[in-house]
């Protein structure tokens, strides 16, 4: 069994339909790309908890976590933005990744201060938000990610915001942190090029469906199906 | 053996752990509201008021006065507070801008019988004005009790009240609109005709239906500045008819009219009402505007400024001024007015606490409704709960609890209580209209965050929510804590030392004719309240967790 299962999925949002079947392998960076209202977001929710499904099951590891409560799936998730708490320093924002009260053992601080030093932003700890980088937020924002010690990492376009080259680093950053730490990555993406960077696997969305699925490159050269050519800017008409 | 509880029972279970706050605090309110409502149905019997309204020519009176009073205080304030706004919207850059918009927010906090004063001294019978107008030689003896005076003093609390509601219109006009106007070369007539008038009409009807709810509950001043059965509202007949005719029955069939009455304006302008904001004016959109360099017009809106700001500051200068120069001493080493001071920041205080207990908990489980369960219609009514008390007047729960208390005897510390009670429900409205935007807020942007951190219950509050909502929750409780300071409607109702609070103290004396007396006391109440004020807003709003 793959390590991440969404079995026969529905949900509705109005008259929007939802449906999908999707595994994905362990230690896999999956991309999600498609055109806007495609589902791509409501896909992470649903993975993250956020929504719950009409019908149909989540399994990570053999393990169902359809009715988990989000901080009890084995999933954490960085969003567009919001990833941090304005009043609080970069440190406790971190910290909140080990207890959501701040109650801190010595343990979980040798953690946080491991978490700092792996995105590389040691000596910025005690600052607020406001006053670090956009860059420096996300790294943050990843930092806290990783001391929830959870296996599937959810990436809803949290770089969009950042000058290319801040986006490259961020990416090779994850990419680096995936294979350390063995995670699973699903990243939704507005730029398939830019994707391709770490990403192996790709799922093209659209209409609330999973529409083609495989190798990204594979996908990016040779589109089957005429939604996906369409969106690349490929169809020939 | 026990059975495991089915999926239903689960999940209510799992609803209840959650949104238990708001329900207490929506429990509560319906519990107040109904045990108020049967009271006064059991104790006036629901035939009895439209027989008296048949039969009875001073309730037939006093009703119609009641509206014909809210009506022209309505029609009154707006008329002036149009022109006054579109000068504050065109003058958008001169000195001293923010100065005199922040003195048209003081009538609001002003409490009603300091201010009632202050009108007195000023245009009363023996009034400054008047005698200005007789050294240039005019003289003027037109009564001021009576429609008069409670015209002048809604207009005073409202007017300045609807400017501030008005000027938010002027921020919604693009400042392309105006360019374009300029373009076209339209004069200052048709630029309120084309731009200002449409925009107006989306703020006009909530102004008008806010202030025109003010007035038809208005107590303070009608009890002082009404003159007889022909100048009295239903708040201050019901107050006559339990404090001088002792007459319960009627006293209940009143208050059931007047919360019949308060409901059907709040049912049918409930629309209009919700989508009301206070703007600080602060938004200079309307710099492109063409009519606004021409120099006739910045006289003129200055001339109208000047003039609002001389009507709102005359008398609160005059109260000021002749509390300064009046018996000082003997006024403040009197030990009932520090007992009476005391019991209201008391009042004030635990009032203001109360609500925001009951804000806290219908916001709590409005927002987990919205965010969390998609329950918009579920978390909308909470939000309604909160704002219910505008329906139910603090004069009518007042007299629902003083016919419910009335077999008890009402004893000195039942009537601190009832006080609380009702102060805690006439704030809440404006706690929740304070709190409730950055609590919404708070979660619009952590709530999936938090969720994904685990982070519930008092963690959420004390680590995601209070530094957000801090700021703004302690402007809303030293707004709700000075303005219960300044309220005396139920503390009238209840009182039977005449120095229950300060405000009830401030009415005998000017009951008495002591105006002197009264001049000091109305000083020592507006010192307290702004003390109350400062207070609380810089104690909680810096207050770091």
């Amino acid at each position: 069994m793959a390590f991440l299962t969404l079995k026969n999925l529905r949900f509705r949002q109005g008259t929007w339909q939802f449906a999908i079947d999707a595994k994905i392998e362990r230690n896999s960076c999956t991309a999600i790309i498609g055109p806007s209202g495609a589902g791509k977001s409501t896909l992470l929710s649903l993975i993250a908890g956020f929504e719950r499904p009409e019908r149909g099951a989540i399994f990570v590891d053999a393990e169902d976590i359809t009715a988990l409560a989000p901080a009890l799936r084995p999933v954490t998730i960085l969003f567009q933005e919001n990833n941090l708490f304005a009043h609080l320093t970069l440190a406790r924002n971190i910290g909140l990744g080990r207890h959501p009260g701040l109650q801190l053992s010595a343990e979980d601080k040798t953690r946080i201060e491991e978490a700092v030093a792996a995105v590389g932003l040691d000596g910025l700890e005690d600052r607020l938000p406001e006053s670090v980088s956009g860059g420096e937020r996300q790294r943050a924002a990843l930092a806290r990610c990783l001391c929830q010690d959870r296996a599937v990492l959810l990436l809803d376009e949290p770089f969009n915001s950042l000058d290319p080259a801040l986006r490259h680093e961020m990416r090779s950053l994850v990419d680096r942190l995936r294979r350390e730490r063995c995670l699973t990555v699903l990243l939704v993406s507005h730029n398939p090029e830019e994707a391709a960077e770490i990403a192996d696997t790709a799922l093209f969305m659209h209409g609330g469906q999973i529409l083609e699925r495989g190798n990204l490159e594979e996908l990016l050269k040779r589109p089957r199906t005429s939604q996906l050519a369409h969106y690349l800017g490929q169809s020939r008409e | 053996m026990a059975r495991s509880p089915g999926p239903l029972t689960r999940k209510f279970y799992a609803i209840a752990r959650i949104s238990w706050p708001g329900v207490v605090s929506a429990l509560f309110l319906l519990l107040l509201i109904g045990a108020t409502f049967t009271v006064l149905l059991i104790g006036s019997g629901p035939i009895r008021l439209i027989n008296d309204l048949g039969k009875d020519p001073y309730l037939r009176q006093v009703v119609g006065f009641t509206l014909w009073q809210a009506s022209l205080s309505t029609l009154l304030s707006i008329g002036m507070a149009i022109p006054v706004a579109r000068a504050f919207a065109r003058q958008s850059s001169f000195p001293g801008r923010r100065l005199v918009l922040q003195l048209l927010g003081l009538p609001v906090v002003t409490p009603v019988i300091v201010a009632v004063l202050g009108i007195i001294a000023v245009y009363g019978q023996s009034g400054i004005l008047r005698d200005g107008l007789q050294l240039l030689g005019l003289s003027w003896s037109g009564r001021f009790y009576g429609l008069t005076g409670i015209l002048v003093a809604h207009v005073f609390f409202n007017f300045p009240l609807s400017v501030r509601m008005l000027l938010p219109a002027w921020d919604r006009i693009p400042s392309e609109n105006w360019r374009l106007a300029a373009q076209l070369g339209m004069n200052s007539r048709q630029l309120f005709r084309w731009l200002e008038w449409p925009a107006l009409t989306s703020v006009l009807p909530g102004t008008a239906a806010v202030v025109f709810l003010l007035c038809f509950s208005s107590f303070a001043v009608v009890l002082v500045l009404g003159g007889g059965p022909s100048a009295t509202t239903i708040e201050v007949a019901i107050y006559q008819a339990l404090r001088f005719e002792f007459d319960p029955p009627r006293a209940a069939a009143l208050a059931l009219g007047q919360l019949g009455i308060c409901t059907a304006l709040v049912l049918g302008l409930h629309h209009w009402i919700r989508a009301q904001s206070i703007s600080r004016g602060l938004a200079s959109g309307a710099r492109y505007r063409p009519d606004v360099d021409q120099s006739i017009h910045r006289s003129f809106d200055l001339a109208v400024i000047g003039l609002t700001s001389t009507f709102v500051a005359l008398p609160l200068g005059a109260i000021v001024y002749a509390g300064c120069t009046g018996p000082l001493s003997s006024v403040l080493l009197d030990s009932r007015l520090w007992a009476a001071a005391g019991r209201s920041v008391g009042i004030a205080l635990a009032a203001a606490a109360v609500a925001l207990s009951l804000a806290v908990g219908l916001l709590v489980t409005s927002r987990h409704l919205v965010f969390q369960l998609r329950r918009r219609t579920e978390s909308d009514v909470l939000q309604i709960a909160g704002s219910i008390t505008l329906a139910v007047p603090p004069m009518v729960t007042g007299t629902g609890l003083f016919l419910l208390l009335l077999p008890l005897g009402i004893a000195f510390d039942l009537a601190v209580l009832v006080i609380i009670l009702v102060n805690a429900t006439l704030v809440l409205p404006y706690m929740m209209r304070t709190v409730g935007p950055a609590f919404l807020d708070a979660g619009h942007r952590y709530d999936r965050l938090c969720r994904q951190l685990g982070m519930s219950g008092w963690y959420r509050l004390r680590l995601a929510d209070w530094p957000i909502i801090r700021r703004p929750l302690g402007f809303a409780v030293a707004l709700c804590a000075t303005l219960s300071v300044g309220d005396m409607g139920v503390a009238a109702l209840f009182d039977t030392s005449g120095a229950i609070t300060l405000p009830v103290l401030l009415y005998h004396r000017l009951g008495a004719y002591r105006f002197d007396e009264a001049a000091v006391t109305a000083l020592a109440l507006i010192v307290l309240c702004a003390v109350v004020f400062l207070v609380v807003d810089r104690g909680i709003g810096r207050w770091h967790s």
